[in-house]
């Protein structure tokens, strides 16, 4: 069952700044049994370096985060490097006061939209992927590489001068079609509108991951489902409901899950495209925590709003993650 | 299967749509990064620039820090890659060859790390960076680069490694090989493409990457291209020119080391060698 999620190699694996669990072909481990008994430390060995640098690296600024979040850490304790806990006063803070819960609210909110148009666009163009002859296939993925490629900082300020209050493309388009009163729009002057900027150019990045890599996993389904279903009197609808979409829906199930986090941790763009503003109305929560954080020089303040949206994180990564290993049993 | 006209149109027009759709950002980018200021601020925009000039590429390779950022960016991204790389490789021979208690845990723990949310730890690493005195330095970010890209490259390492044939490794062992030297002279080779694929997803995050520097660094002369390109557009007062000029230059290895890449990566690997 394992193909469907691992169908990337086809697209050559261009993934990256999104790349997921390997692609590249498996098998020869399942059987590479024999236990050396010369060395058993020597797995240990080779694994050691990757493992300190685990838990140094990942492991100690994670628990850092956590002993941060009960501490009293504002520039005088900086500055002189006191150590003041305060106990649960950061998160008692946070968590009655009355910005972190619209912060939450709005993380939630953005992250379903980008997800759900990316999903389905996602999907929608890897089915048409699927369907077009070879040379429009080749066209259009080569699109999809090139948004797929763009640096994220690259692609915001490019997204910052196609969305240009004056001289912009958007707007002299808008204002063509006959929206007069978007001649002059100043995209970044409200919460909306920033959004919808920060949201297109999400969803113009991630699409073609979605795409690309369903359209390989649809050439990996075998012909003999679609003539039996034909021999069975499907039509074309019934064909796509009873073979595609059951072929799919595990790799549509982890890429939602993958989407989810990366979203909901998306830093570059949307901090980049108007740092959070206008009145830090576009600050989701990774944002926010920088903003409260170093900003505002509430260090303690900003570990705990890290803190909570670490826990959050943890737990969709872990489902999805359970979800990926029921998938890949025999694999590990 | 017979089509209709509409039938066999409507996906083609579709996708001439989506292409335009995708690539227009990014030929806007270096259409604008190449046209005159002119053509730039003009009331109807010029969709084909006809007359070019480097002027706008002049301007952003000419800016303050610009070299420094290069060399500084290069620096960081290469040095990260290839540390990952190195220590990967000792861990993903282990995981992908052989069978030891805790193999399954390990592979999982790797799994999670990949999916790190490094973007809300950067409050973390600032005071730990700062409390060992290291802000305004390379060095730190090097290392979390180098951690940052280590569970990806482990976990398609691993893949690579077992694709190469044990039998492979196993006569060269019978022709007197050690296991190191196997290891070294038969499948180091075979691996050659591997490990360009995924030097590719290291080069990309490392190059990328924006939060940490953001709070690491304020220094100007040890920030990297990113951060630059991000403030590039205030400081140079909306000239779109050389703010697009700037942004193709950053954009440009990337986008060239994808296509390059991609196609090497992918031949290396229907290449005979790696067919069992």
């Amino acid at each position: 069952m394992s193909v469907q999620t691992e169908g990337t190699d086809t697209a050559g694996e261009p993934a990256v700044r999104k790349a997921r669990i390997p692609g590249p072909p498996r098998g020869a481990d399942r059987d590479s049994g024999s236990p050396s008994r010369r060395g058993v430390a020597a797995p240990y060995l080779l694994l050691l370096p990757a493992l300190l640098a685990t838990v140094v690296l990942l492991g100690w600024p994670l628990v850092k985060n956590g002993m941060l979040s009960f501490q009293n850490l504002n520039p005088r304790q900086l500055i002189q490097h006191l150590t003041e806990w305060n106990g649960v006063d950061n998160y008692k803070e946070v968590l009655t006061g009355p910005d972190f819960w619209k912060v939450v609210e709005r993380s939630v909110f953005f992250t379903a939209v980008n997800v759900v148009l990316i999903m389905a666009f996602g999907t929608l163009i890897g089915l048409l992927l699927a369907r077009l002859g070879k040379k429009m296939r080749l066209t259009l993925l080569v699109g999809l590489v090139l948004a797929w490629a763009m640096p994220y900082i690259a692609a915001t300020t490019v997204y910052q001068w196609l969305f240009a209050q004056r001289f912009g493309v958007v707007n002299w388009v808008l204002d063509k079609l006959g929206w007069h009163s978007m001649a002059d729009y100043n995209w970044l002057g409200s919460q909306f509108s920033t959004f919808s900027v920060i949201i297109l150019l999400i969803v113009w990045q991630s699409v073609p991951f979605v795409a690309i890599n369903l359209y390989a996993a649809t050439t990996t389904i075998p012909r003999e489902l679609y003539e039996a279903a034909s021999l069975d009197g499907a039509g074309a609808w019934q064909s796509f409901t009873s073979v595609t979409l059951p072929f799919l829906r595990p790799f549509l199930y982890a890429t939602t899950f993958l989407e989810v986090i990366w979203v909901f941790k998306a830093f570059p763009q949307v901090f980049a495209i108007n740092e959070g503003g206008p009145d830090r109305l576009t600050e989701t929560l990774p944002i926010y925590a920088y903003v409260e954080g170093v900003g505002n020089q509430h260090f303690g303040v900003g570990a705990a709003i890290s803190f909570l949206t670490i826990l959050a994180l943890l737990i969709i990564t872990s489902y999805y993650l359970r979800m990926v290993l029921k998938q890949e049993e025999d694999e590990l | 299967m017979k089509r209709s006209l509409f039938g066999r149109i409507w996906p083609n027009a579709t996708a001439v749509i989506l292409f335009v759709g995708f690539v227009f950002p990014v030929y806007w980018m270096f259409a604008t990064a190449f046209k005159p200021t002119n053509d730039i601020i003009s009331e109807d925009p010029v969709w084909f620039p006809t007359n070019l000039t480097l002027s706008h590429f002049q301007k952003a390779i000419h800016a303050d820090h610009f070299w420094t950022l290069v060399v500084n960016s290069v620096t960081v991204t290469v040095l990260s890659v290839v540390f990952s790389l190195v220590i990967a490789l000792f861990a993903a021979f282990a995981l992908a060859r052989m069978r030891f208690r805790g193999r399954r845990g390990l592979i999982v723990t790797f799994m999670l790390a990949q999916m790190a949310p490094w973007e809300v730890m950067i409050i973390a690493i600032y005071m730990i960076v700062r409390d060992d005195d290291m802000l305004n330095s390379l060095v730190p970010l090097t290392v979390f680069y180098t951690m940052m890209v280590l569970p990806l490259t482990i976990l398609t390492l691993r893949g690579y490694v077992a694709a190469v044939p044990k039998e492979l490794e196993e006569s060269a062992m019978v022709d007197g090989c050690t296991r190191m030297q196997a290891f070294r002279k038969v499948i180091f080779p075979l691996l050659a493409p591997g490990l360009m694929a995924t030097s590719l997803f290291g080069f990309i995050t490392a190059w990328n990457e924006f939060p940490l520097v953001l709070i690491l660094n304020k220094d100007i002369e040890k920030q990297t291209l990113p951060l630059w390109l991000s403030q590039f557009q205030t400081a140079f007062g909306d000239d779109w020119g050389a703010t697009m000029a700037a942004s193709s230059l950053f954009a440009l290895p990337i986008l060239i080391l994808f296509i390059f890449l991609q196609r090497k990566a992918v031949s290396g690997l229907t290449d005979g060698a790696v067919k069992g």
